[in-house]
């Protein structure tokens, strides 16, 4: 099981002034100094995954039964016990890789799994940036995909116009959904973590009515389900034989896009700035209240572009609950991609690999999908707690440190 | 209680932070530690706390050979350390404060709260410092918390007092008080380490004076031995000039009208009322006055961060009342805030960034949304060389570097684009004497390019050595004006006091 965020594309330039990352090191000269840069940032995030496996290998043996009577009898046949617990955890893990990277189909599951955690992902960080928790990520994917199902529902056009403009209303969908949260941050002061909470309720029960009315419900059925997307709206695969639709494609450039906003526009630098000191940019003559607004709109526009892959790509209908825990994953992935784009990207990846392994691997083994959930929760928490993975693999401190930063972000302000 | 500091040295990675220095303060004595930020005081003194542990040396208490691992063993030992940061929780009443970790109880586990009161007054009652215990520490001024911090040491029957810079946050009227209490404090025996860069207090209060420069301790006198010009060549290593050179204004047109303003604060307390001056191209006009008269809201008013209840701003003659902070940047005014790290600075931005916080709109630093990142480094490199910004890079992060350069980010970025008006609030509040020196120096020459300059400061030394013309605020309002040849510290301290001239 492998899919370090190492392996995320070169396409992305570093995100080398991420104030976040702490030490001052925007341009060391020479590629060297960058790849070292990048190298020292991985370790934190890569001994958590790792301890994360260590500790979820242990789980998968002890909560498996055979494996379990193996023990029950150890000091009778403390070699079958052991015997078995490798076997267990070897083949466990070897089909989480095999049905993670280990095909072309596999690899090609994995980049459509991460398509939308990346994303969703992205507008997680990005509104962090702006110095806000956006936890409403499911809401706005959501809002987002039946913006962009009404698109597909209703019209009947060329794929050249439909298509774009089901993206386009998924932005848009998601946008509001975000909007609404730092309209409400910016006039009343109301907390984005509880707002943007509550709007994922309103959502929830937004789609459930939807899919009660004509326009939503697929004809013929009473359950609430709506009708598959027309081809016309459906994300194309580039490649032939190769089951990635462009969604994923789509992902990346706007990874680059997320980057290019925060670190070389005025926009990005107004987001920056309120996220880390708004008494400053108020001072600086910045309308914080604007930015704030803007922040969590372009904030929800990804989260709903994010639902919308979704709903174009691999699950081509809206039903109850429409991926709603892409939204929670993404605060985790975020968390563990520091909140800079092309960390969101390698965590995306990673998330992506284990969630579409984990079907592969308990067809073939006994360990149970929910294992990955642990696995998942325990990266967590080992990056948000770097004294222990600093304790355990005895590093040092100054290189573990930003997780701590991201997540004492809550709130902030 | 004799303290005594053997051949100290104490070495970080790749810094000799404090290197052989040997210091003895007798009881019933104020030592004071004299140096520029950064020259090894508070290091020193973190060692004395148990905060830190020597490389080298020994530390003696009445003779006898201590060591200390953390600051309890410290304050065990008789030693008590005031922060330049205080150590209180906000939300507890004084004496809450006072005796937290050490709290009296009358059955074990039950706090003894009346106990600690009345010892919380005895004691501010025995040393002068009339604090009342049952007031909650958020409410009280920062003078005030000050004492809170003594009262905590003297609780612990502190014998050695550290005090950390603590005359910076206060009022000159607060550093009369504090000065007092602290020789009382000394009179009964404790021997006292008043750290601070401030010449005129260290020879107020010291007996003997130490100074430090990089580390070392390059003298020891008496204040009756050096005066401050010698002590300010020891601390800093060069000659300075505490005089700020000057020719005489030559004030030519009105750039900023004040009249009649009104402002509120955020209590919605009427908090400069009525206030009217004129501000010249080519003079420095100083707002004076003890903090919290109403300087800071009218200061913020016209520089569009609040907005004025009633009157009027003009800025060459036209109406700029209630105008943002961005549209008075582009009508050429600069503003060096009052809180650099809370206002002027993003501490986790790079220097090239903070040097161009609020220009970034405006071309060459970008073209639509599209930031020139190169034009904004060259800015940033021009500004390092003629601002002498001490950064190893303009890439570090602002926060990482000294207050004094800190500041001199704030003033360089103002003074870079400021084509009108210069108003700068407290620009050199807690900087060392060469940082001040230089800053003083920057707004002369301002001045004398025909700028007009607003300077509010509660520093007195600062509003005589730089003002064309002194206007002192009291309560809300214009209490008098003084011009610069005639403004002597007595007759605007008077003003200051509310005495009318």
């Amino acid at each position: 099981m492998t899919a370090p965020p190492t392996e995320a594309p070169e396409a992305l330039p570093s995100d080398a002034d991420d104030p976040l990352a702490g030490a001052p090191h925007e341009r060391r000269p020479g590629v060297v100094g960058a790849l070292r840069e990048l190298a020292l940032g991985l370790i934190g995030p890569l001994l958590a995954i790792l301890t994360a496996l260590i500790v979820g290998a242990l789980i998968i043996v002890f909560t498996d039964p055979t494996t379990l009577e193996a023990w029950g009898s150890f000091f009778s046949a403390p070699g079958t016990a052991l015997a078995d617990s490798w076997d267990l955890i070897a083949t466990s893990y070897r089909a989480l890789f095999d049905s993670s990277l280990g095909s072309q189909r596999a690899l090609a599951r994995t980049l459509v799994q991460s398509t939308p955690l990346i994303l969703v992902g992205l507008s997680v960080a990005l509104a962090f940036k702006a110095g806000m928790f956006n936890i409403g990520g499911a809401g706005q994917l959501i809002v987002g995909a039946m913006a962009a199902a009404w698109i597909g529902i209703t019209f009947d056009l060329p794929q050249v116009v439909h298509l774009p403009l089901a993206l386009v209303a998924g932005v848009i969908g998601g946008a509001v959904w975000g909007g609404i949260v730092g309209f409400l941050k910016a006039r009343t002061g109301a907390h984005e973590v509880i707002t943007s909470i509550m709007l994922n309720f309103v959502a929830l029960r937004l789609l459930d009515y939807a899919l009660s009315t004509d326009t939503f419900r697929r004809p013929g059925r009473s359950d609430p389900i709506s009708p598959e997307m027309p081809a016309s709206v459906r994300l194309p695969e580039p490649i032939d034989s190769f089951q990635v639709h462009l969604g994923f494609v789509i992902a990346l450039l706007v990874a680059w896009g997320a980057w290019w906003l925060l670190q070389r526009t005025t926009i990005g630098f107004r987001m920056r700035a309120v996220g880390a000191n708004a008494k400053a940019a108020r001072y600086a003559g910045m309308g914080v209240a604007a930015t704030t607004v803007l922040s969590m709109g372009i904030a929800g526009g990804l989260a709903g572009l994010g639902g919308t892959t979704i709903l174009l790509g691999s699950t081509p209908r809206l039903t109850g609950g429409f991926f709603a825990s892409v939204g929670f994953d993404a605060i985790a992935l975020a968390l563990l991609g520091r909140a800079s784009p092309i960390g969101v990207v390698g965590a995306g990846l990673l998330f992506g690999a284990l969630q579409a392994g984990s079907t592969g691997m308990q067809a073939q083994t006994s360990t149970p999908i929910d294992i990955i959930f642990v696995i998942q929760a325990l990266i967590i928490l080992f990056v948000a707690a770097p004294a222990i993975v600093r304790t355990v693999w005895r590093v040092k401190e100054t290189r573990l440190g930003a997780g701590q930063r991201f997540s004492a972000g809550w709130g902030a302000q | 209680m004799r303290v005594e500091l053997r051949g100290i040295t104490k070495r970080f990675p790749g810094v000799v932070a404090n290197e052989d220095v040997n210091l003895v303060v007798e009881p019933g004595q104020v030592h004071a530690l004299l140096g520029e930020n950064g020259a090894g005081k508070s290091t020193l003194m973190n060692v004395l706390f148990g905060l830190y542990r020597q490389t080298e040396g020994e530390v003696l208490l009445d003779g006898v050979p201590a060591s200390f691992s953390s600051p309890a063993d410290a304050i065990d030992a008789g030693i008590g350390m005031v922060h330049q940061h205080f150590m209180l929780v906000p939300v507890f009443t004084v004496a809450e404060n006072v005796m937290l970790g050490v709290e009296p109880t009358s059955a074990p586990g039950v706090l003894d709260r009346d106990a600690a009161r009345r010892r919380v007054l005895e004691l501010s009652a025995r040393h002068g410092l009339d604090v009342d215990p049952d007031a909650m520490v958020e409410d009280l001024p920062v003078g005030v918390q000050q004492r809170v911090e003594i009262l905590k040491a003297l609780y612990r029957e502190a014998d050695c007092l550290i005090l950390d810079e603590p005359t910076a946050v206060l009022t000159p009227s607060e550093i009369d008080d504090m000065l007092e209490i602290i020789r009382r404090l000394a009179d009964e025996g404790r021997s006292v380490i008043f750290i601070s860069h401030k010449l005129r207090e260290v020879r107020a209060i010291a007996d003997t004076i130490t100074i430090l420069r990089r580390g070392r301790v390059v003298g020891t006198t008496t204040p009756d031995e050096s005066d401050e010009q010698e002590l300010a060549t020891a601390m800093v290593g060069r000659d300075v000039q505490l005089v700020v050179d000057r020719s005489a204004a030559s004030p030519t047109d009105v750039v900023l009208r004040v009249s009649d303003l009104r402002v509120r604060d955020e209590r919605d307390q009427l908090a400069v009322a009525d206030v009217s001056f004129d501000v010249r191209a080519g003079e420095i006009v100083a707002i004076a006055g003890v903090q919290g008269n109403g300087q800071s809201e009218l200061v913020s008013a016209i520089v569009g961060l609040r907005r004025p209840t009633a009157g009027r701003v003009e800025l060459d003659g036209t109406d700029v009342t209630g105008a943002n902070p961005a549209r008075m940047v582009e009508l050429g005014v600069a503003h060096v805030p009052e809180d650099r790290q809370r206002d002027g600075l993003i501490s986790s931005f790079p220097v090239s960034d903070n040097l161009v916080l609020n220009l970034t709109g405006r071309s060459p630093y970008s073209r639509g949304i599209r930031m020139d990142r190169r034009a904004i480094r060259e800015n940033a490199e021009r500004l390092v060389q003629d601002f002498d910004i001490r950064t190893s890079s303009i890439d570090a992060a602002v926060g990482t570097l000294s207050g004094g350069n800190q500041q001199k980010v704030i003033v360089g970025r103002e003074m870079s684009h400021t084509e009108r008006l210069l108003v700068l609030s407290q620009p050199t509040r807690g900087l060392d004497v060469g940082s001040i020196q230089y800053i003083h120096h920057r707004i002369v020459q301002a001045r004398d390019q025909g700028l007009a300059v607003l300077l509010n400061s509660s520093e007195l030394d600062e509003v005589l050595a730089l003002a064309d013309r002194v206007i002192v605020m009291y309560r809300g309002g214009v209490i008098g004006e003084v011009s610069g040849e005639e403004a002597t510290r007595d007759s605007v301290g008077m003003l200051m006091a509310g005495a009318r001239a």
